[in-house]
């Protein structure tokens, strides 16, 4: 079965040309890849077989940066590096942190 | 399934199965035909790679040269028009 | 090391409004929102983890974005005028970009791939692509722009090229072959634009500026220089 991602060739619109300068937050997932794959923790490949995982509807819908951390966690959930209990505490506490604030 | 020892100039054909897992042959090329351009040398199989493990022993990497004419039946444009490929020594087979 | 929440930043991204760290209007929704996505929290929570874990620093963290930020196409314009200027130089590019570039200063290790440079002539004009995800030369060229990552790119540059290069300005006459380089594997290509005419007065630095970064991707040729 053809992959998601595996479109050359497909039928599509005119190429959108507005430029995005990166915002901070997704010049770190860039980083945290770039960092995890130097360190031998996560291969480049690998996280493009998270890619090729996360679904259609997060790859094609979602943004660049988007489904690239969607990709990093599920890896690292994967190889337990991070727990799923971890991460919800983590979410959570990132959520209060944001509540108190103005 | 290995080609065995490839050289620029031989004409190729891309094996023409379709498999599950992490692969870098995209299917638009997938038993189309075309010629080595360059052997590129060896690298850790990224099919191995994408699953934690060590990619050993490399793989030989073509670069695969075809003609657009070939790659697309409805190709619009001149027969001098190609498009090169980065594909490893297991998907190709010599013709 | 730092451990522990990097307070000050998610602070500051949590009070993020239009406009802040470069927010495009045109850009995707979402892009200046002021509120915290799912994935934005994502990136905090993983990196904050990673760190308490001492799997990575803060530090590492942040001197890899500033890094990031100093490679911009300008290193590769850098490397096209000397090789315009320079034939010994042009040999080794396009024999091993990697010792070129970094002849130059260039630090390339940085990934693990190899930069290969193709060079468009009179009769063939390269352009670059990657369809299976958006494989890019960054360590020449620094981050891909937003449309090269694409779903319409990256779908239709295989298939018809030529209407794609139009969409940028770029019109190529039927002698000329169009050759796309899809990087599905461990190479990342640049492409090598011909100089334009009526240059031969200039420096190397004023060459420089006339490269862009499209042209080194192939989808614009670099027009001739007014005299």
């Amino acid at each position: 079965m053809k992959g998601y991602h595996d479109i050359g060739g497909e039928a599509a619109g005119e190429i959108p040309k507005h430029e995005h300068d990166m915002l901070l937050w997704e010049k770190r997932v860039e980083a945290m890849l770039l960092l995890l794959s130097q360190k031998g923790v996560m291969r480049v490949d690998e996280n493009r077989r998270g890619l090729e995982s996360v679904g259609a509807e997060i790859y094609h819908g979602a943004g660049y940066a988007q489904r690239r951390i969607q990709s990093i966690s599920t890896n690292l959930i994967g190889k337990g590096l991070i727990s799923i209990e971890e991460l919800a505490a983590k979410v959570a506490d990132i959520d209060r942190r944001t509540d108190i604030l103005p | 399934m290995s080609a065995g020892h490839l050289e620029p100039g031989d004409s190729v054909a891309v094996l023409d199965v379709d498999v599950p897992g992490h692969i870098r042959t995209p299917f638009y090329v997938r038993g189309k035909r075309g010629v080595i351009e360059r052997e590129v040398g060896r690298f850790r199989n990224p099919e191995e790679l994408a699953y934690g493990r060590s990619g050993e022993p490399k793989r030989m990497l073509y670069r695969v040269r075809f003609a657009q004419a070939e790659v697309w039946p409805d190709y619009e444009g001149p027969d001098v028009d190609t498009i090169d490929v980065d594909i490893y020594e297991h998907w190709l087979r010599k013709v | 090391m730092h451990i522990g929440h990097d307070h000050p930043h998610a602070h500051g991204e949590a009070h993020a409004g239009p406009g802040h760290e470069g927010g495009d209007p045109h850009a995707p929704p979402g892009d200046h929102d002021d509120t915290l996505d799912y994935y934005r929290k994502l990136e905090i929570a993983v990196r904050e983890l990673l760190i308490e874990k001492n799997v990575l620093s803060a530090d590492e963290i942040r001197r890899t974005v500033e890094s990031y930020d100093s490679r911009t196409p300008e290193g590769g314009a850098r490397v096209v005028a000397r090789a315009w200027v320079d034939p010994e130089f042009k040999a080794l590019l396009l024999k091993d970009a990697t010792a070129a570039c970094e002849s130059l200063g260039f630090d390339m290790n940085v990934f693990d791939v190899k930069l290969t440079v193709v060079e468009n002539t009179p009769s063939e004009h390269n352009v670059i692509v990657c369809t299976l995800c958006s494989c890019y030369p960054r360590m020449l060229l620094g981050m891909p722009p937003a449309w090269y990552k694409s779903r319409a790119y990256r779908s239709r540059l295989v298939r018809e090229p030529r209407a794609v290069l139009r969409e940028f300005g770029t019109v190529l006459p039927d002698d000329v072959s169009v050759r796309v380089h899809d990087s599905t594997a461990d190479l990342r290509y640049i492409v090598l634009p011909m100089r334009p005419e009526g240059s031969e007065h200039l420096s190397e630095a004023q060459l420089a500026q006339l490269v862009s970064r499209d042209s080194m991707v192939g989808v614009t040729t670099i027009p001739p220089v007014a005299p």
